[in-house]
This record gives structure tokens, C-alpha cells and sequence, in this order.
């Protein structure tokens, strides 16, 4: 139908006899639908805005009624968090910690394993190779977080319990490195980004001067891709940050300064499942407390992504 | 006449550099980096395979009819997902009718309309950011304004609305991506055939960027039939032993939306409530429901990269 109808709009108020007299009423009806077909598809894009706006909105309103009690000071000095206790404290600090430790945790899995898997999709691998293999990181990319989180509770952990006697059956270790695993396929198509986008003059020059591969790779792609590939890097951390079901399952509910990663600790995400699990009343200072620790997780992810944006922007202009 | 002079360096000793045991080297290493490439990737695939084979041991023998025709209980062997894919399904249509429609939108704007502005740069950004924020946190936006704010309720409506906000930047980037990939003269045709703007987007652009578009509504759906903590986050009950009212009725209008307002439970909550119960055979339940899970997501993607390698073997 859609060739027809444009025809239609030519040949429709035509004349036999070489001119066309183009009916006015279409023509003012096909610009007010065109007007109006702007102004919605703007309303769609517009909406989005509206949806930060919403998330900033619902978690600073929120945290305002949590500050009005609890001192920010406390808040981020405070070494202990038991909301829910008798004698309440709210030290986002040990949260903060069990988050950090597994997301480095995650992270240093995923960076040497992403940067040689990236170095070899760029540099290695020929075109049937990765037919293969970049499908393949889209189905890991694809695995339900819950699934992972199964996997790390149930198989990963009593697996490295073998290994590690010491290791608690709640533990940052094993979800870490699962995370690690599941931030893998973003950290690569993220770095091998930034190292096609390394011009090919720079590659020829380097073989021309007799660098091998592996040369090239580590002296002049790397180089070359750095802010990328450091973006890569802080990308994957921000969505090990953000990274709910795993740590929910498998890290624990304790929360605690997160020392030792053979035991669990209750990450910033983890802790917000836990509370919205229970049948708090809305309004008390238990359930305040979730948007308080939301807003210190959104702030943390926003700027690794702002920080990591800045980056790819770099390299974006560089070449 | 002069002696010759002469040449520089000549008197001055080359290192004598043995070039074939350079290339040797080279070539060594460049050897070995591919055997560690190779074995990284293997570690990956090892990683997966061991997932779905850890899923099939664990649950596929508890995969049977009565598992999806039993509602949850409280003895493991009894309990099915009747009520959570139900729930999976109804809360995936509420949020494919939302999001698709959204995004493609959204997404046409940005890449046919949006001049070169401060309020489009804004725009732009802003999806971008979007597509980076954790998911718990949309979890969080819903519970603040559908349900406290808003008074939805925690019913199917607002995980569809929640989701459909979570998967928008997907759709937007996949539209755009395959509006962009439209040769120019798909577009100079249609504007000399008469068309105008909008036309040339509704008879043209749409029809031609379809199948970008689908692979990225398939990649957003199985990003969200996967979905937890967002749900979660509303205080979506884990414990549903009944259906919602159905979407066809007997009698007149035969179509009725109440369910949209019914509590509900969709499969990954339901994962989660067996995986945290202590007794094994819950367990047991959980792996065949994440298998279940498992298969969904893998097959949607699959489906996807198929459309994609179709989309590039035919340009």
C-alpha cells in the first residue's frame, strides 16, 4: 500500500493535460497531520527527560524526609547500619563497602579477560571467527540476572568451597567473579569500540616497521584506545555497582564493613531488595531509607557514566 | 681530483641484527596471544555451558504439565508456576504495547525531527544516561510515583508501565540505528514522488527500518522478561495462588482490561521466593523455572541475531 498512496497524492487532484492541481484541502490536511505527528512523536522523546526528572524527583523528596532526621554526617561516618533495630543507625558507609568490594571483585575478572577478548576481536580474529563469538556475548548478555545469581549461590560457591574451606556460604568472592562474568560481554563490545575506531594508518605504520601483532596491539591500539577502553572499564564498573540479583543471592544481607571477601556483606542494591521484600509501612524511616541508599547508588553510577561518556567522547574526537 | 670522500657511518659498526629471529619471535608471540584469546573465549563459553548444564541437572526433571498448571505451595513437589507465567505473559504484552510504540517514536523524533539544539542535545543525552541507570532504580521511581504518589497499586499495569520505562532507551537506539541505515535514496524517492515528512517516515522510513526495529523490541523483551529487582521494588507479592481475571469473557464486550489492576507474580520473582527457601526441593523448582527462564532468553536473543545477520546478508 505504501508506494500506492504516495502516488495517489500527485495523481489525485491531476488533470488530464499536463498540469497538476494539487487539491488544497489535501494539501492542508496532510500539513496539519504532519504538524501533529511532530508534536507527538516529540511528546515520546520529551518523555524520556520526564522519566529522569521522575527518578531525581522520587528519590531527592524521599531523601529530604530522611535527612530532616538522620544527620548526613552520620549518614556517611557512621560504621554500623541497622535501620531496623531497636536502636537504629544509618551508616551508608558498610553498604557503600560490600558494593565496592564486589563490584572490584567483578571488575578484576572482567578487565583482563575483556581487553585480551576485545585485543583478539579487533586484531586477531577473522570475520567467520567472530561470527561466532559476538553472538555468543550477546546471549551472555542476555542470561537473566537471576539466573546468575542461582548459578553463583548454588553451583559457583560449593565449587570454591573446595578450594577455599574458609569461604562462607554468603561471600562477595564467588558473586563478584560471576558478576565479572556478566559485565564481560560489555567491557568487550565497549573496548573493541574504541580499538576499530584506531585508524588503520596507524596499524599499517606500526607492521611497517616490523611490529608484530601483539606489538601493535599493546603499543599502538591500546595506546591509541586508551580513553575508550578506560571507558569500557568504568562502564563495567558501573553496572557491577548496579548489579542487583546477584548480590541479593548470593552476597548476603549482612551489612558490614566489607573486609574480608570470603564472607558476605550486604551490598546498596541488595539491602534495597531485602527492605522491599518485608511489608514496611510507608512513610517510617526503615522505608526512607531505600531512596536514601537508592539516591547514593544513582549518584555513584551517574558518575561513572558521566566520567566514562567524557571518555568516549575523547577518542570520538581524537579520530 | 679529489679522493672520494668517504661515506659516513661507514666506519662505524652496525649492530648486526638477525631479523629472521625476530619474525620467529614475532610470530611466537603472535601465536601464543591467539591460544590465550582463544582460551578466554572457551573460559566465557565454559561459563555459560556450565550454567544451562547446572540448570538442566538440577531442574529439568521437575519440568512436566503439572508444573505450569499448579499454582505456587507450600510443599515443593506440588508447586508450580501457573500463576507466574500467566503473570510473565500478561505483564510482557502491558509492556510491549507501552514501550514499542514509545520508542519508535522516540526514536523517529531523534533522528528525523531533532535539529541541532540545546533542549535536543538535552534530549539526547538524557537517553543515553537512561540506558546506565540500574534497573533497582526504576524499581524505586515506580514505588514513589505509580504506587505511592499515583495509588496504582502493585498490579500488573504498573510492572508493565515499570519495564516498559526500562527498555525504552533499547528500542530508541535500535530505531534510530536502523532509520540510519536507510539508503538516501529510499528517502530522495519518496520526497520526489510528492511525499511529505511524515509521510515519507510512515510509508517509507517505518516500513524499510521494521526489521531493525523488531530486533531491538526482541532484544528489549527478553531484557525484561528476565527482570527482578524492579519488581521486586514495587512490592510485587511473592505468594499468588490465582489468576487474574481473564482478558475474554462471554458476555458483552467480551474484552475487559481488569486484569491490568490485578496483583500478580511473573517468574523471576517467583525464581527468587524458591531460590531464598532453605528446603532443596524448592530448589529444585527454582532451577526449573530459571531453565525455563533460561531457554526464553537465550531463544529470543537467538532469534534476534538471526534477524540482524538476515538484515546485513540482504543490504
Amino acid at each position: 500500500m505504501s508506494a500506492g498512496t504516495s502516488a495517489r497524492i500527485v495523481a489525485e487532484g491531476g488533470k488530464i493535460g499536463g498540469r497538476f492541481a494539487i487539491d488544497p484541502g489535501f494539501l492542508r490536511r496532510r500539513r496539519i497531520v504532519g504538524f501533529i505527528m511532530q508534536g507527538v512523536l516529540f511528546a515520546a522523546a520529551a518523555l524520556s527527560v520526564l522519566v529522569t526528572v521522575g527518578i531525581v524527583y522520587v528519590l531527592l523528596s524521599e531523601s529530604v524526609s530522611f535527612f530532616a532526621e538522620i544527620s548526613i554526617v552520620d549518614f556517611f561516618t557512621d560504621t554500623q547500619w541497622t535501620p531496623v533495630f531497636e536502636n537504629p543507625r544509618f551508616g551508608i558507609i558498610t553498604l557503600i563497602s560490600g558494593t565496592l568490594m564486589s563490584s572490584l571483585i567483578a571488575l578484576l575478572v572482567a578487565m583482563p579477560l575483556g581487553t585480551i577478548l576485545a585485543i583478539y576481536l579487533s586484531e586477531y580474529a577473522n570475520a567467520s571467527l567472530r561470527e561466532i563469538i559476538k553472538p555468543f556475548l550477546e546471549l551472555l548478555a542476555g542470561v537473566p540476572t537471576v539466573a546468575f545469581g542461582y548459578f553463583a549461590l548454588l553451583f559457583a560457591t560449593p565449587l570454591f568451597q573446595i578450594f577455599l574451606p574458609n569461604l562462607s556460604t554468603f561471600n562477595l568472592l564467588v558473586p563478584g567473579i560471576v558478576m565479572g562474568i556478566m559485565i564481560l560481554p560489555y567491557i568487550v563490545s565497549v573496548s573493541e569500540d574504541a580499538m576499530r575506531a584506531v585508524p588503520a594508518t596507524l596499524r599499517e605504520g606500526a607492521y611497517a616497521l616490523g611490529f608484530s601483532k601483539l606489538q601493535t596491539a599493546l603499543r599502538v591500539i591500546i595506546p591509541g584506545a586508551f580513553s575508550g577502553v578506560t571507558a569500557a572499564y568504568i562502564l563495567g564498573m558501573s553496572r557491577a555497582v548496579g548489579e542487583t540479583m546477584v548480590v541479593a543471592i548470593a552476597a548476603g544481607q549482612q551489612a558490614k564493613i566489607a573486609w574480608n571477601p570470603l564472607e558476605g556483606a550486604a551490598t546498596i542494591t541488595a539491602y534495597i531488595v531485602q527492605i522491599s521484600l518485608g511489608d514496611l509501612p510507608h512513610g517510617s524511616l526503615a522505608y526512607l531509607t531505600i531512596f536514601a541508599a537508592g539516591l547514593t547508588l544513582f549518584v555513584m553510577t551517574l558518575v561513572f557514566n558521566i566520567v566514562a561518556f567524557w571518555l568516549r567522547r575523547k577518542y570520538r574526537e581524537v579520530y | 681530483m679529489t679522493a672520494p670522500l668517504p661515506l659516513r657511518g661507514a666506519e662505524v659498526a652496525l649492530p648486526k641484527i638477525d631479523d629472521r629471529a625476530l619474525i620467529r619471535y614475532a610470530k611466537r608471540s603472535d601465536g601464543r596471544f591467539a591460544v590465550i584469546g582463544i582460551a578466554v573465549l572457551l573460559i566465557s563459553m565454559v561459563v555459560l555451558l556450565s550454567m544451562i548444564v547446572d540448570f538442566m541437572v538440577d531442574g529439568l526433571a521437575r519440568i512436566d504439565y503439572s508444573f505450569f498448571v499448579n499454582f505456587p505451595s507450600r510443599r515443593p513437589e506440588q508447586a508450580g508456576i501457573l500463576s507466574a507465567w500467566v503473570g510473565s505473559t500478561l505483564v510482557m504484552v502491558t509492556t510491549a504495547l507501552l514501550a514499542v510504540p514509545l520508542g519508535v517514536a522516540a526514536g523517529v523524533y531523534l533522528e528525523e525531527y531533532a535539529g541541532k539544539n540545546l533542549l535536543n542535545n538535552i534530549i539526547e543525552i538524557n537517553v543515553m544516561n537512561l540506558a546506565g541507570v540500574p534497573s533497582i532504580i526504576y524499581g524505586l521511581l515506580a514505588l514513589g510515583l505509580f504506587v505511592q504518589t499515583f495509588r496504582l497499586g502493585q498490579t500488573i499495569l504498573v510492572a508493565g508501565m515499570t519495564l516498559a520505562l526500562l527498555i525504552l532507551p533499547i528500542i530508541i537506539v535500535a530505531t534510530r540505528e536502523a532509520i540510519r541505515s536507510i539508503p538516501l535514496e529510499t528517502r530522495e524517492a519518496a520526497y520526489g514522488l510528492g511525499a511529505d515528512k511524515w509521510q515519507t517516515i510512515w510509508m517509507y522510513l517505518l516500513p524499510a527500518a521494521r526489521p531493525g526495529i523488531l530486533t531491538g523490541a526482541i532484544v528489549g523483551m527478553s531484557r525484561a522478561i528476565g527482570e527482578t529487582a524492579p519488581i521486586i521494588t514495587i512490592g510485587a507479592l511473592t505468594f499468588i495462588a490465582f489468576l487474574p481475571p481473564p482478558p475474554v469473557g462471554l458476555e458483552f464486550p467480551f474484552i475487559n482490561f481488569q486484569w491490568l489492576n490485578s496483583p500478580f507474580t511473573v517468574m523471576p520473582i517467583q525464581m527468587f521466593n524458591w531460590i531464598s527457601r532453605p528446603q532443596a526441593g524448592f530448589h529444585i523448582n527454582a532451577a526449573a523455572t530459571g531453565l525455563i527462564l533460561l531457554v526464553m532468553t537465550l531463544l529470543m536473543n537467538g532469534i534476534a541475531i538471526w534477524l540482524r545477520y538476515k538484515i546485513r546478508a540482504k543490504s
